[in-house]
């Protein structure tokens, strides 16, 4: 009877295919009992407390807080009979059979057949003692395999893999027959999928010979390169940005103007009643100008259908506001900005950034944005040519407000000036339209009186 | 429904009041405080044995341990799912010991201390959940149809399940006649099936109970925005009464039930019972509730604890000493190892079972599917690769 027992990472949603390990609540060494809490994993659903599955000492953690891990990856070792003495040669249980019966894992690409540890199982066969799992060695997952037996192998034949001969190599019959086609010798690739087995993506690796290199999470002070594990916001991000940049033909074009008045008029605004306690920042006044500049350019709030061939003009506003924030870049949105009073949407773009800050910005503020605004002036920068949010047609790149040198009245004055950057979808917004909206904007906050003419 | 444009939310600040999400408003039917107080009401008088007290407990403390069990296996990889209770014990325990034997319950997929008291093992929940069982018990058999997972569809054939028992002729006697029992949640009363429960009962004078119970969150939408009036006052639109029960008190829960299951057997019609309670977990396994709601209400609804109340009141009524929690306990114990056990023991279908009850009767071009996917799993069994 093996003492040791390993437990991989579960789907701990619904047909997830990882998570991230976030913070161990045990370390080897220490003795848990049965649903004690070892582990606090994130998945891209919910950040869940996972309980221990056995009672015992814990004698190995393979992933350390901050890996992600696959779904079907060992994440820690147990030893769950430490009275019996010191662990001489002692193999490890196959992880939880269960995980890979249960939920299909990962999508196509890393799939494997799941393989069930049902010992001498057949399909549909229960294996005596129901699902006690298979011996196998001890050592890292490559190692860790468990197989179907041999078509009316009869029961309980429990397999030993590792070490002994004949090798194997488990796979399922779509991926050896790419393997095949692609002129792939199985038997000389690593498998990385649950148990060991070889995926689509360990063949097409090994067809392309990569030089891909593997997990080398840290500064090496002989390339000095640091290699950094793309993961979570920044993958969702670099995702997002190609897919944008690559789709969406970008037209980015310029204005630089004298936004004076509309400084004195936040001054002005600042010490009315309504604004008490609210803080009136530039970005709220080009967020409104770029409102009412909507309002008299409905086409630009719209979206390219690429699927039913169709441009899609949205009636309401869900203003996009990129934040930088200690997860990354985020784009959470103000929903129908359009029908919101200046103080509302003041208190709307104040509790935005104060929940991106925190971290707390959920999918769903961050879903369904129409138009979006950048503001690199934050920064100390003048201008840029901003990527468009996927699905939206415009993008507004708000820069730093400086004083400049400008000429009124054919005289050079000291005034507050800023660059305005729009880049936009030229499949549906042409030149045309584009110009006219940025120009809007432009004038409402040159003479914010205008905007009494235009709301 | 409209959620949220501005001008709606004004109403709603206007219009709603009387409850909010943590406090249930004047109209609550209510037998036991959360101090643990017996308190009695008008319509609802309630007389039990202390034996019938201690079971109620026990229900309670029991349906708690097999779901706190089968959310630790959910994490553990042994459940695809699982859909928590917590919290909501007493609604669903008062509500099933209710239910007279020969009635009938059309359970959502949260429904497991409903099935408890139907005699329903929580094996079989658990094969459900963890997919290795399409349904796991006889709803004849149980009077306990299987779960449903669609929202409020239930509604509809727990409906037309009363519909005929009113054409069977088996309503009358409070005793022996039958009546169905509906149960759903807030997040369903928005649904048309549910709606349209509500007409075809009302007009049919069904035998029929609409049990919902209000945890205050359709996975992450707000009651508010699923409704601008307290939700039993529904159905007085439809032309039957509504009542709004205190969902973490048992006795309550059991008590108004069992007065609408009186009316629906003698003939009276359909009632809508309001069970406000609280999903203290999360809406599934799958779902993060502190990514939309506070910490506050959770410490709000923590005081109400169903389990707390009843746990008090049999302590001060000296009902029970001391040896009674620690049977309890150990009773408690024992059902938690022995569905882990279950559980884990539990075997897989046989592939080949997904073509068994397609149709009543087998076809030709099932069989020929069936045997070539018999052909290509048999490929999966060589020894050679």
């Amino acid at each position: 009877m093996s003492r040791l027992k390993q437990f991989v990472l579960p789907d701990l949603g619904e047909g997830l295919t990882e998570g991230e390990i976030l913070r161990w609540m045990v370390a080897p060494g220490d003795t848990v009992a049965l649903n004690q809490p070892i582990v606090e994993v994130e998945t891209a659903k919910a950040a869940v407390e996972v309980p221990s599955p056995f009672a015992g000492l814990v004698t190995e953690i393979h992933h350390q807080a901050g890996e992600t891990v696959d779904v079907g990856s060992p994440i820690i070792t147990f030893d769950t009979d430490p009275a019996a003495g010191p662990l001489a040669d002692v193999s490890v249980v196959a992880p939880h059979p269960e995980v890979g019966d249960m939920v299909p894992p990962p999508p196509p690409e890393h799939a494997v057949e799941p393989v069930s540890a049902a010992a001498g199982a057949l399909i549909g066969e229960v294996g005596p003692g129901g699902r006690t799992a298979t011996l196998v060695g001890y050592g890292p997952k490559s190692a860790t395999a468990t197989r179907r037996p041999r078509a009316g192998a009869g029961q309980a034949a429990a397999m030993t893999l590792g070490g002994t001969g004949g090798v194997t190599v488990l796979t399922k019959p779509p991926v050896r027959k790419l393997a095949k086609d692609l002129g792939v010798d199985l038997t000389t690739v690593t498998g990385t999928g649950p148990g060991g087995t070889v995926t689509r993506g360990d063949v097409e690796g090994a067809a392309v010979s990569s030089a891909s290199a593997p997990d080398a999470p840290a500064y090496d002070p002989a390339t000095r390169e640091q290699r950094i594990p793309v993961k979570g916001v920044r993958r969702m991000t670099a995702a997002a940005m190609v897919g944008s940049a690559f789709t969406a033909p970008h037209v980015t074009e310029f204005l630089t103007l004298d936004m004076t008045p509309t400084m004195e008029l936040r001054t002005k605004l600042q010490a009315l009643p309504e604004f008490a306690g609210v803080k009136i920042s530039p970005l709220l006044l080009v967020a409104k100008a770029l409102l009412l500049a909507v309002k008299r350019n409905p086409d630009i709030n719209a979206t390219w259908d690429e699927a039913a061939q169709e441009i899609v003009v949205k009636q309401y506003v869900n203003l996009g506001i990129a934040a930088a924030t200690p997860r990354g870049l985020i784009v959470p949105n103000i929903k129908d900005a359009e029908r919101l009073s200046l103080p509302e949407l003041a208190v709307a773009l104040q509790e935005l950034a104060a929940t991106a800050r925190e971290g707390r910005t959920s999918p769903a503020d961050m879903a369904r944005g129409t138009i979006t605004i950048t503001n690199v002036g934050t920064f100390g920068v003048d201008s840029g040519t901003p990527i468009l949010n996927p699905g939206e047609a415009a993008i507004l790149c708000f820069g730093a407000v400086r004083p400049m040198p400008w000429v009124v009245d054919g005289e050079i004055v000291v005034r507050q000036v800023t660059q305005l950057s729009l880049s936009f979808d030229h499949r549906l917004v042409d030149g045309q339209l584009g110009s006219q909206f940025l120009a809007d904007i432009g004038r409402l906050l040159s003479d914010p009186a205008t905007a009494l003419a235009w709301s | 429904m409209s959620l949220g444009s501005p001008a709606t939310t004004d109403l709603v600040t206007e219009t709603t009041p009387v409850a909010t999400s943590t406090s249930a408003g004047p109209e609550l039917v209510q037998l036991l405080t959360p101090e643990g107080e017996r308190v009695e009401h008008p319509d609802y008088p309630l007389s039990l044995s202390d034996d019938e007290y201690r079971a109620m407990y026990r229900d309670l403390v029991l349906v708690r341990r097999i779901d706190v069990e089968a959310t630790a296996l959910q994490r553990q990889g042994e459940l695809g799912i699982w859909a928590a209770l917590l919290g909501q014990e007493a609604a669903q325990v008062g509500s099933g010991r209710a239910l007279r034997p020969q009635d009938f319950a059309f359970p959502t997929y949260r429904e497991h201390g409903v099935a408890w008291c139907r005699g329903v093992d929580p094996l079989r929940l658990l094969g459900l959940f963890r997919g290795v069982s399409n349904g796991g018990w006889d709803p004849q058999e149980k009077r306990f149809n299987l779960y449903t997972i669609v929202i409020g569809s239930q509604t509809l054939h727990a409906t037309g399940y009363a519909m005929g028992i009113t054409m069977d002729g088996a309503v009358g006697d409070a005793d022996t006649a039958e009546a169905a029992i509906a149960y759903f949640g807030d997040g369903a009363s928005s649904q048309g099936d549910v709606n349209e429960a509500f007409v075809w009962a009302s007009v049919y004078n069904a035998p029929i109970v609409f049990f919902c119970q209000n945890n205050q969150w359709g996975i992450s939408t707000p009651t508010g925005h699923q409704t601008r009036i307290p939700l039993y006052q529904r159905a007085r639109g439809f032309g039957f009464p509504g009542v709004r029960v205190d969902g973490n008190d048992v006795l309550a829960s059991y008590a108004v039930t069992r007065k609408a299951l009186d009316d629906a057997r003698t003939g009276q019609g359909p009632t809508l019972v309001e069970a406000f309670t609280y999903r203290m977990g999360a809406h599934t396994t799958s779902d993060d509730p502190t990514r939309y709601r506070l910490a506050s209400e959770l410490e709000a609804w923590k005081l109400k604890d169903p389990l707390e109340r009843m746990k008090a009141f049999l302590y001060k009524q000296q009902i029970v000493d001391g040896g009674f929690f620690e049977a309890l306990d150990a009773e408690s114990a024992d059902l938690a190892a022995r569905i882990r056990q279950g559980c884990l023991a539990m075997p897989d279908p046989d592939p080949l079972s997904l073509f068994d009850n397609v149709y009543a009767e087998t076809t030709q071009v099932l069989r020929d599917e069936r045997e070539e996917f018999a052909q290509y799993l048999a490929g999966f069994s060589g020894g050679q690769h």
